[in-house]
C-alpha cells in the first residue's frame, strides 16, 4: 500500500488529534455534576460512596453507594471514555437506597455518586480511585 | 442472545414480615463494551446488558439502567422490605433484546 505525501500527513494529523482528544473530552468532575442536577446545588451529606483508593484491576472495581431516602443515585466515572456507568432507582419495595456493583475503570479517576432525594435536593459524593491496569480494552 | 447468560439469585427463603433483606444478584454476561478491537483491528459491536430490574408482588424494589462501564458479568446488591409472603422478579434486558428472567418466593416465617 503507497502512500502520497498528502495522505500521510492527513492520517498523521488524525491519529495527533485521536491522541490528544480524550484529555480534552474529560469532562471535569462539577460540569458531570452539573449535568445531572441542572445546575442545582448540591450537598455533600446524605450520601457515602465506598470505593477502594488503588483498584489493581480497572476490569472490575467494586463500589458500594448508600444514601438514605434516595429516590435515585447516578454514577458516574469522569475518566472514562463516556462517563455514564449506572442509574439506580429505587422503588416502593426497596429496603434502603444503597447499592453494590462493580464497574470499570480506565485509569486513575474521580468515580461519582449523585443521588436524588424525595424533596427534589441532591447530593453528590466523589472518591479518587487509583487504577494500576485501566478496564476498557484496546 | 448472547451465549451462556446465566442469571443467579440470592434471597433468603424465609424473612419475618416488615423485614429487609438483602439480595445478591449476578448474571454472566461478557459485557462488551465496544471500545474494544480484534486481532484485525475491527472493533468488536458492543453487546451489554442495559438494564436490570426487581420487583416484589409487582411493586418496583430497583431498577438499574446500566452503561457499558459496568463490569463484565454484572453484579448487584442491594435491599428489599418484605411486608408479605411472595415473590420477586428479576429481569435483565440484553442489547439483542433478549429478556432473561429469573423468579424466587420468599416465606414468611
Amino acid at each position: 500500500m503507497n502512500f502520497t505525501r498528502r495522505e500521510t500527513m492527513a492520517a498523521g494529523g488524525a491519529a495527533f488529534i485521536a491522541s490528544v482528544l480524550p484529555i480534552t473530552l474529560m469532562a471535569s468532575t462539577n460540569d458531570l455534576i452539573s449535568g445531572i442536577t441542572g445546575g442545582a446545588e448540591t450537598s455533600s451529606s446524605g450520601i457515602s460512596l465506598t470505593a477502594p483508593e488503588i483498584a489493581e484491576n480497572g476490569n472490575t472495581v467494586p463500589i458500594s453507594i448508600d444514601a438514605p431516602g434516595a429516590v435515585a443515585i447516578t454514577v458516574l466515572a469522569a475518566g472514562n471514555p463516556t462517563p455514564g456507568v449506572a442509574k439506580f432507582n429505587f422503588g416502593a419495595g426497596s429496603g434502603s437506597q444503597n447499592c453494590t456493583t462493580r464497574i470499570r475503570l480506565a485509569g486513575t479517576q474521580d468515580v461519582i455518586a449523585v443521588a436524588e432525594m424525595a424533596d427534589g435536593s441532591f447530593s453528590a459524593a466523589h472518591q479518587t480511585v487509583k487504577v494500576t491496569i485501566g478496564g476498557c480494552g484496546g | 442472545m448472547a451465549k451462556g447468560v446465566k442469571p443467579r439469585v440470592k434471597v433468603p427463603k424465609t424473612a419475618a414480615a416488615g423485614e429487609t433483606i438483602t439480595i445478591k444478584t449476578l448474571i454472566s454476561h461478557k459485557m462488551e463494551t465496544g471500545r474494544r478491537k480484534d486481532k484485525d483491528g475491527n472493533i468488536i459491536p458492543r453487546s451489554i446488558i442495559n438494564r436490570f430490574t426487581c420487583a416484589f408482588n409487582g411493586k418496583s424494589v430497583v431498577d438499574v439502567s446500566m452503561e457499558p462501564a459496568i463490569s463484565v458479568n454484572p453484579y448487584f446488591q442491594f435491599e428489599a422490605t418484605v411486608p408479605e409472603a411472595g415473590e420477586f422478579l428479576f429481569t435483565w434486558y440484553d442489547d439483542d433484546g433478549s429478556v432473561y428472567e429469573k423468579k424466587k418466593s420468599i416465606k414468611i416465617a
